[in-house]
């Protein structure tokens, strides 16, 4: 079970409440595909990954960083059992979408960066930071947690 | 993991032409921020009175780390002999465990995302993640 501070979790919801997850996930999955592009293995689907101006301008690939992002709005507001909110998701991503559960740090970081970027340092302070990464890095744990 | 291609390394060039004014700033931040998100990271400086991430002994050491990666630039084209002192100072007596090297090299990444978040673009955050990989895996050369 993990623990929160009341901290933590004010840290998370403004966090969170300032997040664009359309906007900002379409930039943190840009990002990870091109920042780290052996991650391009698991969208053959999306079409043209060639160039870091196709992925930039995919829209399948904008959509589907939206839907990730989205997706955290489950955990903000479970923040006591981010492991069982996604117990599913977790099978789905191991059994079926065989992903490397590595990847899911990777996007977390890509996540941190870009929220870095937009909130500057007058809001995104150390603390925060700390409290961001920290609900991050449950939501990966979670994810890899029903791999076997 | 891959060299730097002359493409990275224009990037990196570029970029840190105009990062390393603030390299002191970009030092005390990504230190205090690495010890405040990784608090297993203050085991290697128990020898200080204050480890908080905002003390002077935090400003000062992410100074004199920042400058010396700021001065990395200037040995791109042989990051292994050029940092051949600091390695063994990193091998033989800091005897720092190499994981750190990123997780530390992560929060130089933020910090820099922060106080440029036009210019960090995709391009230049691989470039510069590549970039602090390799000095991270020359400041590791004389481990063993």
């Amino acid at each position: 079970m993990v623990e929160w501070t009341d901290k933590e979790r004010q840290a998370i919801k403004k966090v969170w409440d300032k997040i664009d997850a359309n906007k900002d996930g379409a930039e943190a999955l840009i990002r990870v595909l091109i920042v780290f592009p052996w991650t391009k293995r698991y969208f053959k689907e999306f079409g043209d990954l060639s160039t870091n101006a196709a992925i930039a301008a995919n829209a399948k690939v904008s959509a589907h960083g939206a839907r990730v992002l989205n997706e955290l709005d489950k955990a903000v507001n479970n923040l006591d059992d981010i492991k069982n909110t996604y117990s599913k998701l977790s099978v789905i991503h191991s059994e079926r979408l065989h992903v490397d559960p590595d990847n899911f740090r990777l996007l977390a970081e890509c996540i941190t960066v870009v929220v870095g970027a937009k909130f500057g340092a007058s809001v995104f302070t150390p603390d925060i930071q700390e409290a961001w990464q920290k609900f991050l890095s449950v939501v990966v744990s979670a994810l890899g947690r029903q791999y076997h | 993991m891959t060299s730097l291609t002359p493409r990275d390394k224009d990037t990196i060039k570029a970029f840190m032409a105009k990062a390393s004014v603030y390299a002191e700033e970009i030092g005390k931040d990504a230190l205090c921020r690495m010890i405040a998100v990784y608090p297993q990271t203050k085991t290697y400086f128990s020898h200080w009175k204050d480890v908080s991430p905002t003390s002077g002994h935090v400003k000062k050491h992410g100074i004199t780390i920042m400058n010396a990666v700021a001065d990395a630039v200037s040995k791109l084209d042989d990051l292994k002999g050029g940092l051949l002192s600091l390695s063994e100072l990193h091998a033989f007596t800091l005897r720092v465990d190499p994981a750190n090297f990123k997780i530390l090299s992560h929060n130089i990444l933020v910090v820099m995302a922060i106080l440029f978040p036009e210019e960090f673009t995709p391009e230049v955050h691989v470039s510069m993640d590549k970039f602090l990989a390799a000095v991270a895996l020359s400041l590791a050369e004389k481990y063993r």
